[in-house]
């Protein structure tokens, strides 16, 4: 158990990674449990955490950076948006308007395809398909699937985005 | 021929008011199966009646269920890992989905049993990342089944003792070949694993594993509840003039989408045929048109023409018409309006996205499948690019023996299905968007592209 203090690992953080630990025999397969805290909290996970979470587990930062850059899921650079809209794309979403509504989304936006509104609100990408070929055309966002969406209506289904994004956080002080 | 009277079964929580708890599942008569067989079988007992019940694994192989668990050592000092795969990613199956959020309580019912049976004691639901409601019904139920004594240590006295994690993806679709999918929670990159060593022999930590689709250990619960008869009652007995053929037995759950009016999860019997499920069950085609094709068993397995439809969907019948076979049997309906050039085109850009890189025939062959589509679409193919798309189909996969997992088989398996059965229609649509250079043999540029690495 590591007691220093993390710049970039809350102990919060530290405390919800460790509680992982006991469920496998290696620290090393904390690793992905270990990303999506920080993702979930930082809406990205900075170089820095990821040597962060490496000292954590006892690994080498380039392991822990090796795993992140493989599933191209966890955004480094920058933090994506507070709602992070996935559009499917694959075939059964695809047959019913899924490649306009990504288009549509991302004009009405105002951005390309994994883009972030200049508020930080909205990240709008492709996504593969997300299992809800049932409800084609849909989108995954805010934690649920945003079901049978109509295209030629991207507009609405932005503003409903928006909302669930909120409004931008004043910036203290 | 009609739509049989088929009760569901796997499905049967589906539309019950909270369906998904405990108290719903028990009052359906769950966990008395678990609780029998702890208390009256070996566990050897237990493989017997999985093997006897001709259970194939539903994930996409097909494989016996019972054989698969009695590859695991005998006599192995432990521990041992189950691996529930629920990273179910597969373009057009949702099926796993249906399952883990209507009534996850079966799923775990299912896993309780299958690890007593290969003498597990622990096990990860492997779940894509893509299912938030999957991780909140499954994270309630595991929470309410410990509570209730069916996890934990000595399961109701047995001396039988299960932890079950969830271990949430991260939009991987390689993750849901098993060896990626041992990889990843690992906390490694998944990429898979040369065979042998199979899983069984040495998988998770680098002990015996057994990795089973979330759907075949429904099934488990289902062949514990209701005995192998019932399950062996249901589908397409195996042929009695092939020794090889196991059958396919028991119900199954068809995911339906695409040009349908009717998209949805249906449970039938193994062995209804395309047209059955498409007009049956699906309402037909929408907009009253006509159909041009269908995926049989997700976008790996290639095309069924109309002319196709009336195959069955057991382990077999999409393989009498040259798909790779029922896969994940999940079903996507075309309609006559649809350009096989942007089909192909969709499917190669799928593989291209989920390629994960290790071996370069895949990792360069669905990236410059992707890239040729690109071109013809832009108006500037060839012929001959035909040809390459072929070779390229023909020579990337486990079968011709040039990559380590099936991704590839996958990736080429549609290309050469589209072009085999569509080749008038690709050679039309080149010849007419690109009428000066469709003839041209020598190499020219490719199109910058996105989205493809």
């Amino acid at each position: 158990m590591n007691s220093r203090a993390f710049t970039h690992l809350t102990p919060e953080m530290v405390a919800e990674i460790e509680a992982f630990a006991p469920r496998y025999p290696s620290r090393q397969a904390v690793t992905l449990p270990a990303l999506h805290v920080v993702y979930e909290r930082l809406r990205h996970v900075p170089f820095g955490a990821v040597a962060e979470i490496a000292e954590l587990l006892g690994l080498a930062p380039a392991e822990v950076q090796d795993t992140l850059s493989f599933y191209q899921f966890f955004p480094q650079e920058k933090p994506c948006g507070r709602v992070r809209a996935f559009v499917c794309r694959s075939i059964s979403c695809s047959l019913r308007g899924g490649e306009e509504l990504l288009a549509g989304l991302c004009d009405a936006a105002g951005i390309e395809p994994g883009g972030t509104t200049a508020d930080g609100g909205l990240t709008i990408e492709p996504a593969e398909c997300l299992g809800g070929c049932d409800h084609a055309p849909c989108l995954l966002a805010a934690g649920r699937l945003h079901e049978k969406l109509d295209p030629a209506e991207a507009g609405a289904v932005l503003e409903t985005l928006r909302q669930a994004a909120g409004p931008e956080p004043s910036v203290a002080g | 021929m009609g739509m049989a009277k088929f009760e569901p079964v796997l499905m049967e929580a589906v539309g019950v008011a909270e369906g998904h708890t405990l108290e719903s599942y028990r009052s359906r008569g769950g966990y008395a199966a678990l609780e029998r067989l702890l208390a009256e079988s070996q566990p050897a007992e237990v493989v017997e009646m999985v093997k006897s019940s001709g259970l194939r694994g539903r994930g996409g192989a097909g494989f016996m269920t019972g054989v698969k668990w009695g590859f695991l050592p005998k006599d192995h000092p432990g521990p041992i890992y189950f691996c529930v795969n629920a990273d179910e990613s597969e373009p057009g199956t949702f099926n796993n989905r249906f399952l883990m959020e209507d009534d996850p309580h079966q799923v775990l019912e299912g896993t309780i049993i299958s690890c007593y049976a290969t003498r597990a004691t622990t096990a990860y639901i492997y779940l894509r990342y893509e299912y938030p409601r999957s991780l909140e019904r499954l994270q309630a139920a595991i929470d309410e089944a410990y509570a209730a004594g069916y996890l934990g240590g000595d399961i109701k006295g047995s001396g039988f003792s299960l932890d079950i994690y969830l271990h949430r993806g991260a939009a991987a679709y390689i993750c849901g070949e098993e060896t990626g999918l041992i990889e990843s929670i690992e906390g490694k990159r998944a990429w898979p694993r040369i065979k042998p060593p199979f899983p069984a022999i040495e998988g998770v930590f680098r002990k015996p594993t057994v990795v089973n689709n979330v759907e075949t250990v429904a099934c488990v619960a289902q062949i514990a509840r209701r005995g192998v008869d019932w399950f062996r009652s249901i589908g397409v007995p195996a042929d009695p003039e092939n020794p090889r053929d196991p059958g396919s037995y028991g119900p199954k759950l068809y995911c339906l989408s695409g040009h349908v009016e009717k998209p949805g999860c249906y449970e039938a019997p193994l062995g209804i045929t395309l047209r059955e499920l498409i007009d049956d069950y699906g309402g037909g085609v929408w907009k009253g048109r006509r159909a041009k094709a269908a995926i049989p068993g997700g976008i790996s397995m290639g095309l069924a023409t109309e002319a196709e439809f009336d195959i069955p969907l057991d382990f077999k019948g999409p393989g009498s018409v040259g798909c790779m076979g029922l896969g994940t049997a999940a079903v996507v309906v075309l309609d006559e309006t649809v350009s096989i050039v942007d089909y192909l085109h969709n499917s190669c850009r799928f593989f291209a996205h989920e390629s994960c890189g290790q071996c370069t025939p895949c990792r360069e062959g669905t990236s410059w499948s992707l890239r040729i589509l690109e071109r013809i679409r832009a108006g500037k193919g060839r012929l001959k690019d035909l040809e390459i798309l072929l070779e390229m189909g023909s020579t990337m996969g486990m079968m011709p023996g040039s990559t380590i997992c099936g991704l590839a088989d996958g990736a080429a398996w549609p290309i050469k299905n589209a072009i085999t059965k569509f080749r008038g229609e690709f050679e039309d649509y080149i010849k007419r968007t690109n009428p000066e250079g469709w003839m041209v043999t020598e190499a020219v540029p490719a199109l910058e592209i996105v989205g493809a690495h």
